[in-house]
């Protein structure tokens, strides 16, 4: 039965180009107190455009109208809960917000003097220790603006290290359980991919890493906990070995959630991670960013960090750009400084003690899900899990019902999908991370949802091979988009 | 789904027919259904030097990608440009008019060292 | 719930963690504080910046005003708590706000295809780089010095990471525009693209035509960029580039710093399937209703892991919906009212202060006072609650004795006043 949802009316509303007509306007823009001066008179009459071909004309309360009627059209944390496995989707605090929008913050220049950035510079010193803190390693960088962008700044600071000590390695093990990402950022700094299978357990499997490990090797990336949300129990016996022909470890931080303030990376043989802010630190993720991918590391590769470095002198804070070892900037200026602010104001609002009960909230409401829906689901990997917990399909499959079914029939109960068919070692995964936002009330109604959906799976196969039914956009023509794509409006 | 006797078969599920010695090479029924609904087809340009084994373009659903593989070597004389517009015909007719390019053959013995239609079938059934 | 799990205690969730891994002890932060305490905290740092100073500064990044109605949007919970648009029955909303902003993009450039956005244009312009790569089968990067010095450093530190050589070429001392002699020097047939910046990092506007002709008679590509997205309200789009990768900040998003801000990348039509990043695509539901998704997903990294066009997988969604909202508010007539606006403000202050280079500019110009640093002018000026503008000797040091002035709509004739009288004593 669903008893999350009913439907109710959703306005109809069309493209803000269809709307548009000649002269609306929906701006204001005061008097010039200054001459004003004639385009083509100043730039030459080649360099001024006739007006924007096709740009909307509309005014203030249509374009109110449009924004709030397509709001309506989205699934958000603030209507409920967000199972996707590996996006710690978690209730995104307002106070966030709003002090990021405080004027000296949100106004301040990046190019402003120091003397006038201090209270800015101060957020960013602040933050530093505390994640430095939260990791246990020894020394970040904040600029990287997301994850991926994190895991590249990070394999380029063990290609920098490498290169210093003469050899900079040619190839980067990736368990076969990993992100996507990760194989796609060692391409992309230039390292061939060697895959590492996981043992039976899913886990790493240490005899195969040794195996694999040479003086060819530049690193191994992992994820701790990996995608199965199960902890690498012989994560530093790994380490080891990598450690012991010279190689880095990196991790991925996408599951810290599991972590703060039980374990630290920086104590079981991590040498560089990156952290997303927009997962285990509230920022939110507003329709796909932005985020923020701060890159951790032990004292060794510090100098090779991007530049500018925050220094603290004895009274005041300082950029510094002479870092002669550093790989350089992986974006302009400082990072994402607005979403470092948001990340800061939720770490001050826990604190300490308060991270740690975060973490053990998320672990405990991950447990309870695997304990509720075990009887329902196939396990394959009967690790005890922590913050995400990973079923297959394979007992719906025998009826004919794939993950992507279920997960669109879990839409009509109201809650946004679990991730589907990921990590790719499970076979038609159900990746489910409650994080430790939900309540006990909100996970019985997803535990409710699965298994009445497993009931259906039973009796009524097509109403869960054929949903959602009750949203207002039914099952989209994916294969049409992608072989005649429109990704314009047209008049 | 009738696999011509006269092709020769790969296991990376490819087809191959020889015609004096220009070769045509296309993907199986197998293949496509393996794949679903095909959305994109990326082939090589004329002239391109192609080794046996070397991956020459690619074939996209939705949500995957497939290598595809020289099962002969040779000299790219064509690319089937009726699969740039309409892809969707590599599902409808992956045998005959979805032909994915034309090679000069530098070695026939490579032909005809791949799988006969019946040897692929058993595969296909086998791997299945 | 523990009892659920068959726990006795919230320890024994950690079993499996090997206790050497474990943390013994609480972790070295404070406990946490309230509400009321983290405004105080932040109000505090707020206030040790530059809040209630006048400013000059563009560089990059410039202040405009922001109208109500985008914040009003963004803080929407349904655009600011909701995921990447995969779902697209429960994610239309995104979905649509995405398919307005690539189409806005593409008017605005005069490109035919574009994405959903990058993180910003320093990070944009590489990718655009290694897109021109990718299609040209060359190798070698030609980049004009009139970029944004910290998009160069950026592009850097990913060329050498892929073995791309890299090199650049100056800017006529005269007028601040590329030198085009140099350029055509530097061309060889290694060359995959030519990166130029209008209106350029002086603030000078380009000659995007000459450019391209160059490029392409050596076989390469122009890659365009833009930091000030307001001067494309008036001036000639690039529509003789190949790829524009620009930063859309002068939308509606606030400077903060220096981030988040929300790059695009367009380009013609037939190098679609090149694009990194997301892109959003009009279809059917099985209903027959119009819906949209995200489309062409084969080219990112979740599905062609190391063969993927670029490791990125989020955009700037939120950021980007600030530019969506911001470009629909002010529309075909506004764009071009604002950006005539800041092209007025910024001719008023260069009849008082006279422009360095010759070259026609758009709200920005270099400029030096005779025997005056830029740095004793600025520390004068912060007196009167006034910041001036950048000084140049950083970026270049033959630039050392001048500063980048910026103004638009927001600058006050009164301070562009008090400047020029710095710039005269």
């Amino acid at each position: 039965m669903i008893r999350k949802v009913r439907s109710h009316l959703s306005q109809n509303e069309g493209l803000i180009f269809e709307q548009s007509s000649p002269g609306k306007i929906g701006y204001q823009l005061p008097p010039l107190d200054v001459p004003a001066v004639d385009p083509a008179e100043a730039l030459g009459a080649a360099q001024v455009r006739d007006g924007i071909e096709g740009f909307p004309e509309v005014s203030e309360v249509e374009v109110i109208r449009h924004f709030t009627r397509l709001s309506t059209w989205n699934y958000a944390i603030d209507l409920g809960m967000y199972p996707l496995g590996s996006c710690t989707m978690k209730y995104n605090p307002r106070i966030n917000e709003a002090v990021a929008r405080l004027e000296g913050l949100a106004w301040s220049h990046p190019y402003q003097p120091e003397s006038l950035s201090q209270g800015a510079m101060e957020v960013v010193a602040h933050l530093e220790d505390a994640l430095c803190e939260i990791t246990g390693l020894d020394a970040i960088t904040l600029q990287p603006a997301a994850g991926a962008h994190g895991e590249l700044t990070g394999i380029l600071l063990v290609r920098a290290l490498l290169e210093s000590q003469g050899n900079p390695r040619k190839r980067i093990l990736v368990p076969d359980s990993a992100h996507g990402t990760n194989p796609a950022t060692a391409g992309i700094a230039g390292y061939g991919v060697q895959n590492v299978r996981s043992n039976d357990q899913g886990m790493i499997d240490l005899e195969e890493l040794s195996r694999l490990m040479d003086d060819d090797v530049a690193a191994l990336m992992v994820t701790n906990p990996n995608t199965l949300g199960v902890f690498e129990e012989n994560i530093i016996r790994a380490t080891e070995i990598i450690h012991a022909k010279g190689g880095m470890v990196y991790m991925d931080g996408a599951n810290l959630n599991a972590l703060v303030g039980i374990a630290r990376p920086g104590d079981f043989g991590i040498d560089v991670m990156h952290i997303n802010l927009h997962k285990t630190f509230s920022t939110p993720h507003g329709g796909g960013g932005p985020g923020g991918g701060p890159v951790a590391v032990k004292k060794h590769l510090e100098p090779f960090l991007p530049v500018p470095r925050l220094k603290r002198l004895s009274d005041s804070l300082t950029w510094d750009y002479d870092v002669p070892q550093s790989i350089g900037k992986v974006r302009a200026f400082y990072g994402n400084f607005g979403v470092l602010v948001r990340a800061l104001a939720y770490i001050l609002a826990h604190g300490g003690p308060g991270l740690r009960n975060a973490t053990v909230d998320a672990v405990l409401n991950a447990n309870y899900i695997r304990h509720k829906l075990a009887p329902y689901f196939d396990l394959p990997y009967k690790r005890p899990n922590m913050h995400e917990v990973v079923f297959s399909d394979d007992r719906q499959a025998a009826k004919g019902v794939r993950t992507g079914d279920m997960a669109k029939r879990l839409i009509d109960y109201g809650f946004h999908p679990y991730t589907v068919s990921f990590p790719l070692i499970v076979h038609g995964a159900l990746m489910i991370e409650p994080t430790e936002t939900e309540s006990k009330q909100e996970l019985d109604l997803f535990i409710d949802a699965m298994i009445s959906i497993a009931k259906e799976v039973e009796e009524e196969t097509e109403k869960v091979t054929s949903a959602p039914h009750l949203t207002r956009t039914t099952r989209v023509d994916e294969v049409t988009a992608a072989r005649k794509p429109i990704v314009r409006w047209k008049p | 789904m009738n696999y011509p006797e006269s092709y020769r078969y790969t296991k990376e599920h490819e087809w191959v027919s020889l015609a004096g010695d220009t070769a045509t090479v296309g993907i199986t029924f197998h293949a496509q259904e393996e794949l679903g609904d095909i959305v994109y087809v990326d082939l090589p340009k004329p002239g391109a030097q192609l080794a046996k084994g070397d991956s020459f373009g690619s074939v996209e659903s939705v949500k995957a990608v497939s290598d595809i593989y020289a099962p002969v070597g040779g000299e790219v004389l064509e690319a089937n440009e009726l699969l740039t517009s309409s892809p969707e015909k590599l599902n409808e007719d992956p045998h005959e008019a979805a032909w994915l390019i034309k090679i000069r053959v530098s070695d026939p013995n490579e032909f005809n060292n791949l799988l006969s239609a019946a040897d692929y079938q058993t595969y296909v059934g086998a791997e299945s | 719930m523990l009892a659920a799990c068959g726990l006795t205690s919230a320890d024994e969730l950690f079993g499996q963690i090997p206790a050497e891994a474990r943390i013994h002890g609480p972790l070295g932060l404070a406990p946490g504080i309230s509400e009321y305490e983290i405004v105080d905290y932040f109000k505090a740092k707020s206030e040790r910046t530059s809040n209630g100073y006048a400013s000059f500064l563009g560089a990059g990044v410039y202040s405009h005003y922001r109208p109500v109605v985008v914040d009003t949007v963004v803080s929407r919970g349904e655009f600011l708590t909701s995921y990447t648009p995969y779902q697209s029955e429960i994610s239309q909303g995104t979905l649509v706000t995405i398919f307005e902003f690539q189409t806005m993009i593409c008017q605005l450039t005069g490109m035919d295809v574009a994405n959903a956005s990058m993180y910003d244009a320093s990070t944009a312009v590489p990718e655009a780089a290694m897109m021109a790569v990718r299609i040209t089968g060359r190798s070698r990067i030609l980049v004009a010095r009139s970029v944004h010095p910290e998009y160069r450093e950026v592009q850097r530190t990913y060329a050498k990471n892929q073995g791309l050589p890299i090199e650049e070429f100056g800017y006529d001392a005269g007028t601040g525009q590329i030198d085009l002699a140099d350029l055509e020097a530097k061309l060889d047939k290694q060359t995959a693209c030519v990166i130029i910046q209008s209106p350029n990092f002086f603030g000078i506007i380009e000659d995007v035509k000459k450019a391209a002709e160059l490029a392409h008679a050596h076989g390469a590509l122009l890659v365009f960029t833009f930091s000030e997205a307001v001067s494309l309200g008036l001036l000639e789009p690039p529509r003789d580039a190949d790829i524009v990768a620009g930063e859309m900040q002068s939308f509606a998003i606030s400077p903060s710093y220096g981030g988040p801000f929300a790059g695009i990348i367009a380009s013609k039509e037939k190098y679609i399937r090149q694009l990194p990043g997301r892109l959003v695509g009009q279809t059917l539901d099985s209903e027959g209703n119009r819906a949209f998704c995200l489309t062409l997903a084969t080219r990112e990294q979740h599905i062609r892991r190391e063969k993927a066009t670029s490791n990125i997988c989020t955009n700037q969604a939120l950021i980007a919906l600030m530019g969506t909202v911001f470009m629909e508010l002010y529309g075909k007539q506004g764009l071009r009212e604002l950006a005539t606006q800041n092209l007025a403000k910024a001719h008023y202050l260069g009849s008082k202060i006279k422009p360095h280079f010759s070259g026609p500019y758009f709200n920005e110009f270099v400029a030096s006072a005779n025997g005056k640093s830029p740095e004793a002018i600025n520390e004068e000026l912060l007196g009167k609650k006034i910041i001036g503008g950048l000084p140049l000797g950083k970026f270049y040091p033959e630039l050392k004795d001048a500063a980048l002035l910026c103004a638009t709509e927001m600058t006050k004739r009164s301070d562009m006043d008090t400047l020029a009288e710095a710039f005269q004593q």
